[in-house]
């Protein structure tokens, strides 16, 4: 799984400048340059491998282009010039078989990458795996625990070094999920479930957030994920269940309501949650299914009961569903 | 959901709190009063300038020789108007956005409103109304000069493509003052967009701008490709066409086949928010995966269509300044096509991100890194045209060597993203957002403006100041290089595109050193307009009416300048690659023909004027939901166009006599004139009359 490349060795001195920029930030790592995981790891280490075979077709340039502004300028007239020179088969040969011959070690390397580190594919940790299923909201993530009968908003915790697959999803318009030092981003669409793979070495704090534009305050849409040793996270599972409130129709209406953690928080949240965070304990337990087949049954959904459209005023029946 | 039907029949849903002027006075605030300066800037700009034309009584010449005209010259010299304007307002927008961000730690001044409005309507406007009008100006004016025409194919069809380009324009300056723009991003993304989600005259505003422009840009493709294949003058084989008419050619391919896919989804888009369709909607089938991939259908090919004409320029230039032939004509020929065909079969990586397999993933990977190959081979070309030239570093050549730096740059980044591994983490970010100005700005941009001031004296007669000249060239330069290169790091840290704000310090020394740039950026821009009123006050200093101030090397150097209406006295046979550097290496060049003809020209229409205007109202009355003025205007094109068909106008006839005056005045003038090497090129004594330039001919070193 882990990708090796030729380039590890001179890879790290680009890391020291990397390292500095991250340097003045808080706990919380937000970037592929300083990764928490193997797949971070390995884009990182593929974006130098990238870099250093792309630099045989670029530094020409960089050295050439200021020798021959020089050599050739207008008043030096000790340089030979040839006005009518047009061709050289030799050149022609270096000019399109060296781009070519990068191109083609750069596709075995895209070929290898894209395949080790396909986000549909489960990681290998030493750790059980965790499955989450996560919807996004205006402007917020639910992180649902299936298996636990869970649920957050804006917390995503999970045990270190085990596979964590998660199934997005969104229930308003498109957005699109990252945590920039765990892996890559995937995008959350209406109706659809995309599908991401994630694994953190180490107990840690990362960045996670929306990073397509989806409404006026999609920028304040960033979660905590917390990666943590096993015992941890039972007991942060355990503290869940005891603390959290039941995410039911009414809850479930307040989350499609557009607001921020901080003020989904105020609303639904108590003070034995960490702040811009809801947790809930009882999920009905195909709520994810539920809110993909709502788009998928060829019934209208009308704007009031769209999540995030204007005029979202869900009808709460007697039934108790706004689904 | 259905249309909201609660306006009166008059106005549709027009109304007194459309007007963003009123908030200002409600609310003030920065953000309010941006927002109302800007409405009032369009207000006043088109007062002033009304005012200006009637001052100057300019409006019976404004009639006959420019709106009228379909003249291929003064068409493009339009085009360049319309694009400069837009290129203020985009650029005034996104110096705002810089600014807005620099300030961002937890606030800064706009609101979110007002943010996702700007990187809405700069995204648009730099696209399609200052690169593609930039473009199809330099085309217009250059094409048929290049290529031995006395027009386009379609002179009235190319005055209808202006038309309709300048009513997306115009619909997005009266969206300063009547509602808002879009806030959706240029690319206008489902469901957001949808009804549901943004039932405003927003993105209606988008739809219609995309549908007419892209409607003229398809016309100007079929325009510039069937003028290559059919207008080229005697002697004119396809392969001793200047490189720039193979990059107009290839341009052209892609306006044909890849604006209709954006035109079909805009307007698809239109039928789900006004006739309750439901092709991109979320429920009841739709799927807005179907607009991501029609509108990058579009949008990839379309980089191309930007570049590959600066490409074209810069093969011109780096020639001519080079004092020497093209290296390698048929690879750049053969490069340029492939990549125009590569460009079509990349668009996936758009968004490599939305779940795909791996395996479809790769396949578009491959071919985005493809391109990189004859791309590279184009600028390795290029350097072998400078070595042993001898190099003149005037303006046009201090923009290709930013080109060649700054472009390998955007190559480089271009391959990482190439990759799907990598896009999985940069994608959405200000990684991307630096990269694509990092192929825009330093290819399109520096090869546009480097040809404005190639060109320039061609087309009105006198040079463009020097100094100012590369002034400007350097605030291209360094205010792109620190603008957008600390993107490139901040994308790495994890920023994404589009955010009115950030909570991270680490990201605030960064936002500074950008701002730094694009207050260069602006400045300018700024010297652009000194510039041209220096040059304009210094005409005659700076006149070079026989016509060839550079040393040129094709046709379009071998007439007077500005050129006549009918550009060549005769229509001239073409000997060879280069023809006008060969014609004046064996003393073909400045000959009179044995005979003169009578000219035919099209006559003046008001056609394209008329389809502006129409289009416009039509634009309006959708936006607003005023269905009687939809029905009028759209009537009244249709009557005025078929009504054109019942009557052919006569031509315009330019007698033999008058033709022969004419032309032996200029050769005259030529035979009077001392011709002057390439050091006085920029100096007072340039007339337009080059000396050869000859290893054996060369003067010593001073």
């Amino acid at each position: 799984m882990r990708f090796s490349g030729a380039f590890r060795s001179v890879s790290k001195i680009p890391f020291v400048v990397g390292a500095l920029l991250l340097a003045a930030c808080s706990d919380e790592r937000s970037s592929f340059l300083d990764p928490g995981g193997p797949i971070a790891a390995a884009q990182r280490a593929h974006l130098l491998e990238v870099v250093a075979w792309t630099m045989i077709a670029i530094l020409p340039v960089f050295i050439l282009v200021p020798l021959m502004l020089w050599r050739y300028r207008y008043r030096n007239r000790s340089a030979k010039y040839t006005p009518d020179w047009d061709r050289s088969p030799l050149l022609e040969i270096v000019m399109w078989g060296v781009p070519f011959a990068i191109v083609a070690v750069l596709t075995t390397l895209l070929w290898k990458s894209t395949h080790a580190l396909d986000p549909y594919k489960p990681i290998d940790g030493s750790g059980q795996p965790v499955n989450v299923q996560v919807i996004g909201l205006d402007w917020k993530w639910l992180f649902i625990y299936p298996d636990l009968g869970i649920a957050t908003v804006n917390q995503f915790a999970f045990p270190e070094d085990s596979s964590i697959g998660l199934d997005i999803t969104t229930d308003t318009v498109m957005q699109s999920f990252i945590v920039p030092a765990l892996a890559g981003q995937i995008y959350a669409m209406p109706g659809m479930r995309t599908k991401l793979h994630l694994l953190a070495d180490q107990p840690g704090r990362f960045l996670g957030e929306n990073v397509q534009w989806s409404g006026l305050r999609f920028s304040e849409q960033k979660f905590d994920a917390l990666a943590m040793t096993r015992a941890d996270f039972d007991a942060w599972v355990a503290e869940v269940r005891s603390n959290g409130v039941a995410l039911d129709a009414r809850t479930y209406a307040e989350l499609g309501t557009p607001s921020v953690g901080a003020e989904i928080h105020d609303k639904l949240g108590t003070t034995e949650m960490p702040a811009g965070v809801v947790w809930f304990n009882q999920v009905e337990p195909n709520l994810f299914t539920k809110v993909i087949g709502r788009y998928t049954d060829g019934r209208p959904v009308p704007p009031q009961n769209q999540p995030g459209a204007v005029g979202y005023q869900p009808q709460l029946t007697e039934g108790g569903s706004n689904q | 959901m259905t249309l909201d039907q609660t306006g009166t029949w008059l106005f549709g849903r027009l109304g007194l709190d459309s007007l963003p002027i009123l908030p200002a006075f409600e609310n003030p605030s920065t953000s309010e009063f941006i927002a109302a300066g800007a409405a009032l800037m369009v207000i006043v700009g088109a007062i002033v300038t009304i005012a200006l034309i009637t001052w100057f009584g300019a409006w019976k010449p404004l009639w006959r020789d420019w709106l009228t005209s379909t003249d291929h010259k003064r068409i493009g010299i339009m085009y360049m108007v319309l694009a400069i304007v837009m290129l203020a307002r985009g650029v005034l927008e996104g110096a705002v956005m810089r600014t807005q961000q620099a300030f961002g730690l937890h606030g800064g001044f706009l609101t979110p409103e007002h943010f996702s409005e700007l990187f809405t309507t700069h995204g648009t406007i730099m696209i399609f109304f200052v690169a593609m009008p930039l473009i199809a100006g330099i085309v217009n004016y250059i094409l048929p000069l290049q290529l031995g025409a006395r027009d386009m194919s379609f002179p009235v069809m190319n005055q209808i493509s202006l038309g309709l380009t300048t009513t997306g324009a115009a619909l997005v300056m009266v969206s300063l003052v009547l509602a808002q723009f879009s806030n959706g991003s240029w690319a206008a993304y489902p469901p957001y967009t949808g009804l549901d989600f943004n039932p405003g005259p927003g993105p209606d505003y988008w739809i219609w701008t995309i549908v007419f422009s892209g409607i003229g840009t398809t016309l100007t493709g079929i325009n510039f490709a069937v003028t290559i294949y059919k207008e080229r003058a005697p002697g004119m084989h396809l392969f001793r066409m200047p490189v720039f008419c193979w990059t107009v050619l290839c341009t052209a391919i892609i306006m044909i086949f890849a604006l209709p896919p954006l035109t079909v989804a805009a307007l698809m888009l239109a039928a789900d928010r006004y006739m309750d369709f439901h092709f991109f909607t979320n429920d009841l089938g739709g799927n807005m995966m179907n607009f991501v991939n029609l509108f990058w259908l579009f949008g990839h090919p379309e980089v191309y269509l930007l570049v590959i004409p600066a490409y074209g320029v810069f093969s011109e230039t780096v020639a001519t300044f080079s004092g020497k032939r093209l290296y390698g004509y048929t690879t750049m020929v053969y490069a340029t096509m492939a990549i125009a065909v590569l460009s079509f079969c990349v668009w996936l990586h758009h968004f490599f991100t939305m779940g795909q397999s791996a395996n479809v993933n790769i396949a578009f990977g491959v071919a985005s890194m493809a391109i990189a190959v004859p791309t590279g081979v184009k600028v390795y070309n290029w350097m072998a045209t400078m070595f042993r030239g001898r190099i003149r570093m005037t303006v046009p050549m201090i923009y290709a060597t930013g080109f060649f730096f700054l472009f390998v740059i955007g190559g480089l980044t271009g391959v990482m993203l190439a990759n799907p591994t990598i896009t999985y983490q940069v994608h959405n970010t200000l990684f991307l957002v630096a990269h694509f100005h990092n192929v825009i700005i330093p290819g399109v941009v520096f090869g546009l403006l480097s040809g404005y001031h190639y060109w320039f004296p061609k087309a009105f007669g006198f040079r463009l100041h020097e100094g100012w000249g590369r002034a400007i060239a350097l605030f291209w330069i360094f205010g792109f290089t620190f603008t957008f290169m600390p993107l490139y790091v901040l994308g790495f840290m994890g920023m994404p595109r589009r955010s009115v704000a950030f909570t991270d310090p680490a990201y605030q020394p960064m936002m500074y050193v950008a701002l730094f740039g694009a207050a260069l950026i602006v400045s300018g821009v700024g010297s652009m307009l000194i510039q041209l009123w220096v040059s304009v006050r210094e005409r005659e200093r700076l006149a070079v009416p026989l016509g060839d101030p550079w040393n040129g090397r094709t046709l379009e150097w071998a007439m007077s300048a500005p050129p006549p209406e009918y550009n060549f006295a005769v229509v001239p046979q073409v000997e060879a690659r280069d023809d006008f550097a060969d014609a004046k290496a064996t003393g073909r060049a400045y000959s009179e023909p044995e005979a003169y003809e009578d000219i035919e020209m099209p006559a003046n229409t008001a056609i394209g004027l008329g389809i502006c205007v129409g289009t416009v109202v039509l634009g309006i009355a959708l936006v607003f939901y005023i269905w009687w003025l939809t029905i009028l205007s759209l009537a009244l094109m249709v009557v005025v166009f078929v009504g054109r068909t019942f009557r052919e106008p006569a031509p315009r006839i330019f007698p033999a006599a008058e033709v022969a005056a004419a032309h032996r005045a200029w050769l005259a003038a030529v035979r009077a004139a001392t011709p002057i090497g390439r050091l006085d090129e920029t100096d007072d004594l340039n007339r337009g009359l080059a000396r050869p330039e000859h290893p054996e001919l060369m003067e010593p070193a001073q």
